[in-house]
């Protein structure tokens, strides 16, 4: 179990509230020692059994029923009664030749790089600012985890009325620096911008409470020797704060990887994937498949859904050898 | 050191302007809620609620109130099942480390990562094979699944923090292992429960891609799909689509008061938020 950054940043943030809950990190191999003797095993598969279960009966046959949809060519009836025919890899042929696939995919990377740019960069300048401390610092800081803890139909719906053309607050305020009406939603030059803004605005509190309390582990001392042989505040940022913060920024930018990848809700609520494909990513290519219209086709929908699988275990995988390679 | 004083003013103005610009669109959903229908379309629009209309919210009242029963009983049933599945075992992780507990904790860390949509692709075939489609419970098992793999490893995280000697202590008195969960660890780990026991709920109550596939045409909707069903109506009422938003929100406006620090924990312990 590698729970090693989960704790190690669960610590740090703990160790700012209440340092005497561990005051005394344990030294690693302490922590694997066992204080129940070894033929116990099978008591502590008891407490593990309850999950090992879930795991097989809600993860490991949801993706068994996925991956076995996108073999075979399943039609309405067959979906119910079963019996549909076993076809291989043509939903996967059928989607990969489908055109959509290459602007689906695009989009995807353009709306999960462009997102967690603007997240990293704008969550860490407001990290460094809020680490300044100063009067109302906690409270603001708190203030901006809203958008993160809102639900996303609610972000989504607002953004949407938002971005309407013609009686949108945004086209207002445009208009009031002299900037003519944007379609933002309904125009396919702006749709993905228009997505991307809305959930670099959700985005933005997850990256500045991680990188926030990445920062709280810079000593102090740094910074006053810093001062001291006259480092200005950029310097500072440049040699100090980025190079120590990377092991934690590597981090949160993966996680912000793998999350975004999967946000289907906000961009389905905002333009369904359109006007035409021009929003349109694998998730909610795959969700159109599904669920999208009163014929569902679920074989190739599955087949999009499982690419959208690779891609998110690849990022994944690196992710866990990244949090593997840190010491705990 | 009166310049340090006047630094520490500015700064503290420049946030103020910064988590106003943060925080625009919420304002800009409150005032829209507010809005009286006529005046949506009006240009410019009014940047304050002037001429405040409560006629959203009644429509809220009217239409919704169903929707938030069937949330909050949906959130509660998630949180119930989320605790009683990974509290033990993050225990178990943590403190008793049986072998093939590293590859339980590398299956957990994957199952994060599983979109929502591939999962609901799933679920939709198992439950209409099983009957269970448009039931609330059933949205409830399909919910914890984004909950359960993170609470696992924030009770793991949190009760490898407890010392040995306690749980030693304890079983010199002779308890067992049950018991000294019970009696002693889940106790200590108060923090951890409330913060897996927040976001739990949060993930339930803002669930839209299970709720829209495998509930969408049952008597016990949740209220994501109650605002969803509004944006689709045709004469779009957008100020009783944004009352309802607000109301939406309010589990996540009393989160943020109350357990703050709890929720910078649970963020800050490697939540990937579905």
């Amino acid at each position: 179990m590698s729970t090693a950054h989960a704790d190690d940043l669960h610590r740090s943030a703990a160790t700012s509230r209440a340092p005497s809950e561990h005051a005394d990190p344990p030294p690693a191999p302490s922590r694997r020692s066992r204080w129940v003797p070894r033929g116990s095993q099978l008591a502590a598969w008891a407490f593990l059994l309850p999950v090992v279960v879930y795991l097989g009966a809600f993860y490991a046959y949801p993706l068994y029923r996925n991956v076995d949809l996108s073999l075979r060519h399943y039609t309405v009836r067959s979906f119910v009664q079963g019996g549909a025919p076993f076809s291989g890899w043509d939903n996967f042929r059928q989607v990969i030749d489908n055109p959509t696939f290459s602007t689906a995919l695009r989009n995807t990377m353009v709306f999960t790089l462009v997102s967690i740019l603007f997240q990293y960069v704008l969550g860490l300048a407001l990290a460094v600012f809020f680490h300044r401390g100063f009067r109302l610092a906690p409270t603001l800081r708190a203030l901006f985890l809203i958008p993160w803890l809102l639900p996303l139909i609610v972000s989504a719906s607002t953004w949407s009325w938002m971005f309407n053309s013609e009686s949108g607050v945004v086209n207002y305020g445009l208009h009031l620096v002299g900037v003519g009406k944007v379609d933002w939603l309904t125009s396919p030059h702006w749709a993905l911008t228009s997505v991307i803004i809305a959930n670099i605005w959700i985005g933005i509190p997850f990256n500045l409470v991680i990188l926030y309390s990445g920062l709280q582990n810079i000593p102090a001392e740094l910074y006053e020797a810093a001062s001291l042989d006259g480092a200005t505040g950029w310097q500072q940022f440049r040699r100090i704060t980025f190079p120590l913060l990377r092991p934690v920024s590597a981090i949160t930018v993966l996680l912000g990887l793998i999350y975004t990848l999967k946000v289907f809700d906000l961009i389905w609520i905002m333009t369904r994937g359109g006007p035409g494909d021009s929003s349109t990513t694998l998730s909610t290519w795959s969700y159109r498949y599904g669920f999208g219209s009163l014929l569902p086709d679920f074989g190739p929908g599955a087949a999009v859904g499982n690419i959208l699988i690779l891609i998110a275990l690849a990022f994944g995988l690196f992710y866990i050898r990244l949090q593997r390679s840190q010491p705990a | 050191m009166t310049s340090r004083v006047l630094r520490s003013r500015r700064n503290t103005v420049i946030g103020i302007v910064l988590t106003a610009v943060m925080l625009f669109p919420v304002y800009w959903m409150i005032n829209v809620s507010l809005t009286p229908q006529q005046d949506m379309r009006k240009s410019p629009p009014d940047l304050l609620p002037l001429h405040p209309t409560f006629t959203g919210y009644r429509a809220v009242l009217d239409d919704q109130l169903p929707y938030l029963w069937v949330s909050l009983l949906i959130g509660l049933g998630t949180v119930t099942l989320t605790l009683v599945l990974s509290a033990p075992a993050g225990y178990a992780l943590a403190k008793l480390r049986p072998r093939g507990a590293g590859l339980l904790g590398l299956l957990l860390l994957i199952a994060q990562m599983v979109p929502g949509i591939v999962m609901a692709m799933g679920f939709y075939g198992i439950f209409l094979n099983l009957g269970i489609m448009n039931t609330w419970w059933g949205l409830v098992v399909a919910d914890s699944t984004i909950a359960v793999p993170f609470g696992v490893m924030i009770f793991a995280a949190f009760m490898s923090g407890i010392p040995d000697e306690l749980l030693s202590a304890a079983k010199v008195d002779g308890a067992n292992l049950w018991r000294t969960f019970t009696a002693i660890v889940l106790p200590v780990s108060r923090n951890a429960v409330v913060t897996v026991s927040l976001f739990s709920f949060l993930w339930a109550w803002s669930d839209f891609v299970f709720a829209n596939t495998l509930d969408a045409g049952g008597d016990m909707r949740p209220i994501t799909l109650g605002i969803y069903k509004y944006i689709g109506n045709n004469n779009q009422e957008w100020n009783a689509i944004m009352a309802t938003a607000v109301i939406a929100s309010i589990p996540a406006a009393v989160l943020l008061v109350l357990a703050q620090r709890y929720v910078a924990a649970g963020v800050t312990a490697g939540a990937v938020k579905d």
